[in-house]
């Protein structure tokens, strides 16, 4: 048993090690352009973050996760606080020039706080929810989950960054989905947004709300509670004009430019169709490190941060791709099982959000570049350029790492 | 029970493992079907974000002479043409490049058309460039991104005006050419003929285009432009051989009376190549290289010269005299004379038809002389008597029959169709059907009344007469025009032969007589057309040697006075084709011939209408 949970820690290790180092690879590559691009000498200072990385991740690997447990409500209200402070003496830049992300002192900016406060808002909710006797059965029982992520995702939706903002709700139904709340109160919680979803069309949401009516009858949630998702749904449904039009125009152009990219080929569209030309123009086996055209002539944008993967798939090809996402998935599925193998339930719903985390961001970053989602600056771990997220990253694979090593050493087994 | 017992969590880790396994597999298959299915739609895609291509110009046929001497090149010139990938930075750039050119601010409306109507290719902003202009440009690089320095070869005519009429020349294609699509690959600055050989050998002239390609970024800017993409050579354009011989072309420019207007061409009987084609006065073709400017445009439009006119074939003037060989070759043929037959009315200096005194040109009479001695005299009372034995209505009949209201179908552009009566409906239509009488027959038989001939259509006639079969292909300047009649003088070969005794006869002791050129048998006629507005235009129409033609000249010069001041110019110019350069050193030879065109018919009682006159054009 010892031996297992030495070598999921390993292969954790391994497959982290080995996306940082073609992340760092990619990044060195991104710089390398006919044209002068910011993007020069990133690669420099991300290594210089990882090795503060590094240190951060062996330093939280050698804390215990009491101590971590302890001190979780104070890193949330910190997270916050930071949070309230950026919404206030925030600053735009890079790829979010338009949103209030930044947190600067005196013209120098610090970093963004948002990265660090998925992983407090993931220790928060697992604190709360390991200290509970059993799985939220009610909606009721689910307002402080959704109180504790509700605020965090005010705050960040506030910068505005919607991207980030929706990486919270997706770890929201992970973790509440590891805490074995049931699947149709997961329905019931996700409905009001899925009844935006559907507005875009009278008949999908009549449909929509029919569907739903006949579940809530099935499955006979109490009356108050059944009501008050009907009427959310059917709110939600005649609001989603309005939220439409409240939506910054560039969000708009994000969702619009998604379903059809050719609508305005040179500005909106210009990311979606220019990243998928790089990748596709990459083919089988790519056009070789740094060879990339798209990018060395700078038709790809952003191509260190939000479309760092178009890099990937431009000079490694389909190879590169589909062993970089072997990797994530290798990477996410040992961290599954530490997850399943922990005993202490907040060891346990820690690791699984930090996979909500990654997985979101993974799939997310991974299928904008290729015209599968829409536009959203949330970064890609290990591969895009940012201090916060890589530290955020570093400092929650440190968390795991020890998870890994404690199943180990408790002995527990199945 | 515990909410984490193994169980459980295992079962949802086997969820969680799935969701994450499919989530990550159905990106793959993304990825697949943009990399693996779609990989050339996007390698396209990426090569045409990438890279511009430059047109390289292909170098215009050179136009040689018969010995291979290069009358049309081309210069390396250069053009600079801006990548720009949008209007605004266009405009930026060619403000940034306007003080560098001395560009013209006032172009930039055009350019920026240009612009807008293909913006993925570099646009032409200024054509001919200097060398000192280009190198300024090329130091400054950084400062123009997108700037593409194109070398177009120029056109150069090396014998400036020498042979322009028949070479023509060239000038940019046109925007509305370029729209309807008439000149087969054409691209903005393609260089088509216009005139002459330039124009009617364009298509072989013109070649294809290559292509080469430069690397742009994202913004529109020249990266890299050596090596980028392998292109497409431009495949030069065919060289034209003509059948001219500068050399004599020269000789005729030279030999020709300074300042005067005319026209000279000089004819190989045996195969209808063109040798000369000189029209006085002329212009520099090379003006119009690189667009003309528009002040010499207007003064070559407008002056009363007339330049651009090639007066080989497109003027025409009345024919007479030379024209009397028409008539004899058709009494001839028709059996109505034979060469020692003599007519009714000897010659007494005129021919009394109906109310009206026709005179001959002679005023003291050639006497009774047959068809021999009245060519070689040129008789004009033997002609009038010839004449009204033909009848009108084979004269007209068989004129026509001969080309003689035809155009030649030289591989010329804008050839002006010669003018001679088609039948006696003309003169009903134009006098009215009682307007007229058969006294025109009188004036058309010597080659006056309604008849106007380009030089070229008399060289052609004098080239069937001196030919050893009656038949010649259409004088050309290249090939053999295609689709077009081949004319042939029905007449006997001994008959033919006969004619020519008699027009040696005209130079060795007849009206041209001062002309001779010793141990040159050359044979011709002189004529003079009369010209209402000013002084007579000159004739001499002529072959050599007269046993066996190898030549043939027709020379008109205009206000000449009398043909035979014409006919020492071509007798030096056959004598320096057929003897060499060394032989044409005579200095000129002095003119004693007199007149022998025919004045106008007087009335017996004065009042009673001409009928029709001479008529010149």
């Amino acid at each position: 048993m010892l031996a297992r949970e030495r070598a999921e820690g390993m292969v954790v290790l391994a497959t982290s090690a080995a996306l940082l180092a073609m992340g760092i690879a990619v990044l060195y590559s991104a710089g390398q352009t006919d044209v002068p691009t910011a993007a020069g000498h990133l690669w420099e200072r991300q290594l210089t973050f990882l090795g503060v990385g590094a240190v951060l991740a062996f330093l939280v690997s050698r804390m215990s996760l009491r101590l971590l447990e302890w001190l979780t409500p104070a890193a949330y209200v910190l997270g916050l606080v930071l949070l309230l402070l950026t919404l206030i003496v925030g600053t735009g830049a890079g790829t979010a020039a338009g949103a209030r992300s930044w947190l600067a002192i005196g013209g120098t900016r610090i970093g963004q706080p948002s990265e660090l406060v998925k992983l407090a808002v993931v220790l928060m909710l697992a604190r709360h929810l390991a200290g509970r006797r059993g799985p939220p059965t009610t909606l009721w029982q689910l307002v402080p989950a959704g109180l504790i992520v509700g605020v965090a995702f005010v705050l960040v939706g506030l910068q505005p960054d919607l991207g980030s903002a929706l990486v919270f709700i997706s770890v929201l139904f992970a973790m509440l989905f590891w805490a074995g709340v049931s699947p149709w109160l997961l329905l019931f919680l996700a409905s009001p947004l899925l009844s935006l979803l559907f507005a875009f069309s009278t008949l999908s949401w009549g449909i929509w709300i029919a569907v739903l009516t006949a579940v809530l009858f099935w499955q006979r949630p109490y009356v108050l509670e059944g009501l008050t998702v009907w009427l959310t749904n059917v709110g939600m449904g005649i609001m989603a004009l309005t939220l439409w039009n409240r939506l910054a125009p560039y969000q708009q152009n994000r969702v619009l430019s998604f379903l059809n990219p050719e609508v305005d080929p040179r500005a909106t569209g210009w990311h979606i169709i220019q990243s998928k030309v790089a990748i596709g123009s990459g083919g089988l086996l790519g056009k070789g490190f740094t060879q990339g055209t798209q990018k060395r002539l700078a038709f790809l944008p952003e191509q260190a941060t939000d479309f760092i993967y178009s890099v990937v798939g431009e000079e490694f090809g389909f190879l590169g791709v589909f062993l970089s996402l072997l990797l994530f998935g290798l990477l996410l599925g040992t961290m599954v099982n530490i997850a399943r193998r922990s005993r202490d339930p907040f060891s346990s719903l820690v690791i699984f959000g930090i996979v909500g985390v990654f997985f979101t961001h993974v799939v997310e970053n991974i299928a904008m570049t290729v015209g599968m989602m829409p536009i959203t600056g949330i970064p890609l771990p290990f591969f895009s350029y940012g201090g916060s997220f890589l530290l955020t990253c570093c400092i929650a694979l440190g968390i795991v790492l020890r998870v890994a090593q404690d199943a180990g050493r408790a002995g527990y087994g199945d | 029970m515990n909410w984490f017992h193994p169980h459980l969590v295992a079962r949802r880790a086997g969820v969680a493992r799935l969701v994450i396994w499919a989530g990550l597999g159905l990106v793959l298959v993304a990825f697949f079907r943009a990399q693996v299915l779609s990989a050339g739609r996007y390698q396209l895609a990426s090569e045409q974000n990438r890279l511009r291509a430059v047109p390289i110009p292909a170098p215009r046929g050179l136009i040689v002479d018969r010995n291979g001497e290069v009358l049309a090149e081309n210069e390396p010139g250069y053009a600079v043409a801006l990548i720009a990938a949008t209007e605004d930075s266009l405009v930026a750039l060619l403000t940034r490049i306007q003080p560098m050119l001395g560009l013209d601010p006032a172009s930039f409306p055009d350019i920026r058309a240009r612009y807008r109507r293909r913006p993925s290719e570099p646009v032409v902003v200024q054509h001919d460039v200097p060398f000192e202009a280009v190198s300024a440009l090329e130091e400054r690089r950084v400062l123009v991104p997108g700037l593409v320095i194109q070398t177009t070869p120029k056109r150069r005519y090396s014998f400036g005006s020498l042979a322009a009429h028949a070479l023509g020349y060239v000038s940019e294609i046109t925007e509305e050419e370029l729209a309807s699509g008439t000149v087969a690959g054409a691209r903005p600055g393609t260089l088509v003929g216009r005139d002459g050989i330039e124009r009617t050998y364009d298509d072989r002239l013109r070649g294809r285009d290559g292509v080469r390609f430069v690397e742009v970024d994202a913004l529109g800017r020249t990266v890299r432009d050596q090596d980028v993409a392998p292109g497409l050579p431009p495949a030069p354009g065919a060289t034209i051989r003509t059948s001219i011989d500068i050399a004599l072309q020269r000789f005729v420019a030279e030999t020709f009376p300074a300042g005067r207007r005319g026209a000279v061409v000089v004819l190989d009987p045996r195969t209808g190549e063109l040798l000369t084609l000189f029209s006085a006065p002329a212009y520099d073709p090379n003006a119009f290289i690189g667009g003309i400017d528009p002040d010499v445009w207007q003064e070559l439009r407008r002056s009363t010269e007339h330049p651009l006119i090639n007066r080989t074939i497109q003027a025409a003037y009345p024919p007479a005299s030379p024209w009397k060989l028409v008539v004899a070759a058709i009494a001839l043929e028709r059996g109505a004379v034979r060469l020692h037959d003599h007519m009714p009315s000897p010659c007494r200096g005129g021919l009394q038809y109906y109310s009206r005194y026709f005179r001959c040109w002679s005023v003291e009479g050639h006497g009774d002389v047959d068809l021999f001695d009245a060519i070689r005299f040129s008789c004009d009372v033997y002609f009038y008597q010839l004449g009204l034995r033909l009848g009108l209505e084979t004269l007209l009949q068989e004129a026509g029959a001969l080309g003689m209201h035809q155009a030649v179908g030289i591989d010329l552009p804008n050839e002006r169709t010669s003018f001679f009566p088609p039948s006696t409906e003309y003169y009903n239509r134009r006098y009215g059907p009682r307007g007229w009488t058969p006294a025109v027959t009188l004036n058309l038989a010597i080659g006056q009344g309604e008849n106007v001939q380009t030089p070229l259509n008399m060289a052609y006639f004098y080239a069937l007469l001196a030919s050893s079969t009656g038949r010649v292909p259409p004088p050309h300047l290249v090939d053999v025009p295609s689709g077009v009649p081949v004319r042939e003088l029905r007449l006997t070969e001994a008959l033919r032969a006969d004619l020519r005794m008699a027009l040696l006869a005209v130079v060795e002791s007849g009206t041209a007589v001062a002309s001779r050129v010793a141990d040159l048998h050359i044979a011709g006629k002189t004529g003079t057309a009369q010209n209402p507005q000013g002084a007579d235009h000159g004739w001499f129409v002529a072959f050599a040697p007269a046993e066996a033609p190898e030549v043939v000249v027709a020379a008109i010069v205009e206000f000449a006075e009398h043909g035979s001041s014409v006919a020492p110019m071509v007798t030096r110019i056959i004598a320096r084709h057929l003897r060499g350069v060394e032989a044409s050193d005579w200095g000129v030879p002095r003119l004693l011939v007199p007149d022998d065109s025919a004045p106008g018919s007087v009335p017996i009682i004065p009042g009673n209408p001409t009928g029709a006159g001479t008529r010149t054009r």
